[in-house]
């Protein structure tokens, strides 16, 4: 009987090990986020801000690291690693988890490039053919769906992306970024950035 | 003939140099046709290959690489295999304000009716799968009310006007392939997005009493058929 109760003693204290190393996997993996991309996933430059991103677009860089088609340098050098091993479970778990963190604007563009990108964001360039964002990334800059939500992300970042997508990056992602985003000329990539960083 | 006859018959003493007078006119107005006409031609090849091109490569940023439409925070319309005659309608009814719509009413602004006529018909050309979507439980309903209409809501059969096939016809759409979440935004706005304005009526107060008719689950049903349909 004796016997019998430390050895249940013992499945129980093992349980609660395993139980305890789990939850702290869990964490573990936010935390493997955080470091980069801010304690509150509010970003840190270079990595962009998480907080209130829309999930499914989460989801879909996480693969797109995963499967090496979201290719620029910083994706190279942090997140290929960071996404490789991720389970389909952890990587929802992370996407859901980042998407209801009330994110923050970062309020860090130049104030007097807003209207210029306001009018690009909003009413496209007709004459240039240059189409609206609004259409796919919402009135508010929200995103839905697999589009990103882009209002309050860092200036920088914006400005490297949309740079980038006309340097030849991520042309696995297929139509329309890479076309649309190619025709920018280099100071309404600025006037977009600057506009969006501090959209709420 | 017996009228130009019974006209000559009236003046009998008309010489070949009073008629010449009465004609010379005319020859004048001729030419200047053959001269306006010309000039249009000359407009026609204004559009260069090129421009078209570089335009239409700037509607399938939105509305998809074969015109197949674009699930954005807007739905984005399906332009494949769409009657060059509706969309021609569309776009001067973005300019007239009588379809208001901020992103369409600028991209519309800067089109010629020449490059209408060539962005229509490479549209119309284009033939993909449709992009689908809908819930399929709904189809089978989508479609009877599609083929016959609701007889008890005095609601007539789609298929009248739209085509057995859902092909349209000249100003009347094409609805088939037609994406899903379009398809319910125009039918519960429609006297909130077309034939919006009072001096200019257009053709889209046909589909105003249809569409206050059909109940939600009505247009969601014929929304759901015809997104799927090739």
């Amino acid at each position: 009987m004796k016997y019998i109760r430390l050895k249940i003693a013992v499945l129980t204290t093992a349980c609660l090990a395993v139980s305890t190393a789990a939850g702290h996997a869990e964490s573990l993996a936010v935390r493997n986020c955080t470091w980069c991309h801010g304690g509150s996933a509010q970003g840190y430059t270079p990595a962009p801000r998480l907080a209130g991103q829309r999930p499914q677009y989460v989801k879909k860089q996480l693969i797109n690291f995963r499967e090496h088609t979201r290719d620029n340098p910083f994706s190279k050098l942090y997140m290929w690693g960071a996404a490789a091993n991720l389970s389909p479970h952890t990587v929802r778990n992370l996407a859901n988890y980042f998407s209801t963190i009330p994110p923050k604007a970062a309020n860090d563009g130049d104030k007097e490039l807003v209207a210029a990108g306001r009018a690009i964001y909003q009413e496209g360039i007709p004459d240039s053919n240059i189409a609206a964002c609004v259409a796919c990334h919402g009135p508010n800059a929200q995103g839905v769906s697999e589009i990103p939500r882009l209002g309050g992300l860092a200036y920088t970042y914006l400005k490297r992306r949309l740079e980038q997508w006309g340097e030849g990056y991520h042309a696995a992602a297929g139509p329309p970024m890479p076309h649309i985003a190619s025709k920018l000329a280099r100071n309404q990539i600025e006037a977009l950035s600057s506009y969006l960083s501090f959209i709420k | 003939m017996k009228l130009i006859n019974s006209y000559r018959s009236l003046r009998p003493e008309e010489g070949p140099l009073q008629s010449a007078h009465r004609i010379l006119p005319f020859v004048g107005l001729a030419i200047l046709t053959i001269v306006f006409a010309a000039t249009s031609r000359a407009d026609a090849a204004a559009v260069s290959n090129s421009a078209v091109e570089a335009k239409l490569a700037y509607c399938q940023d939105c509305h998809g690489p074969l015109g197949q439409g674009y699930r954005g925070f807007f739905p984005i319309p399906r332009l494949a295999g769409q009657q060059i005659e509706y969309l021609d309608n569309q776009l001067r009814a973005f300019v007239e304000r009588r379809r208001p719509n901020p992103i369409m009413s600028n991209v519309a602004h800067v089109l010629s009716p020449d490059m209408i006529t060539a962005l229509a018909t490479k549209f119309r050309d284009f033939n993909p799968k449709p992009l689908g979507g809908g819930p399929k439980e709904l189809v089978a309903k989508g479609e009877r009310i599609f083929q016959d209409g609701v007889p008890e809501a005095n609601v007539a059969a789609c298929a009248a006007c739209h085509g057995p096939k859902a092909l349209g016809y000249e100003q009347i759409p094409r609805l088939a392939g037609q994406l899903y979440r379009y398809i319910i935004k125009e039918l519960t706005n429609w006297s909130k997005e077309r034939g919006q304005n009072p001096a200019k009526l257009d053709t889209s107060f046909i589909m105003a009493p249809v569409a206050h008719s059909l109940t939600r689950s009505q247009v969601d049903a014929v929304a759901a058929y015809l997104s799927d349909l090739k």
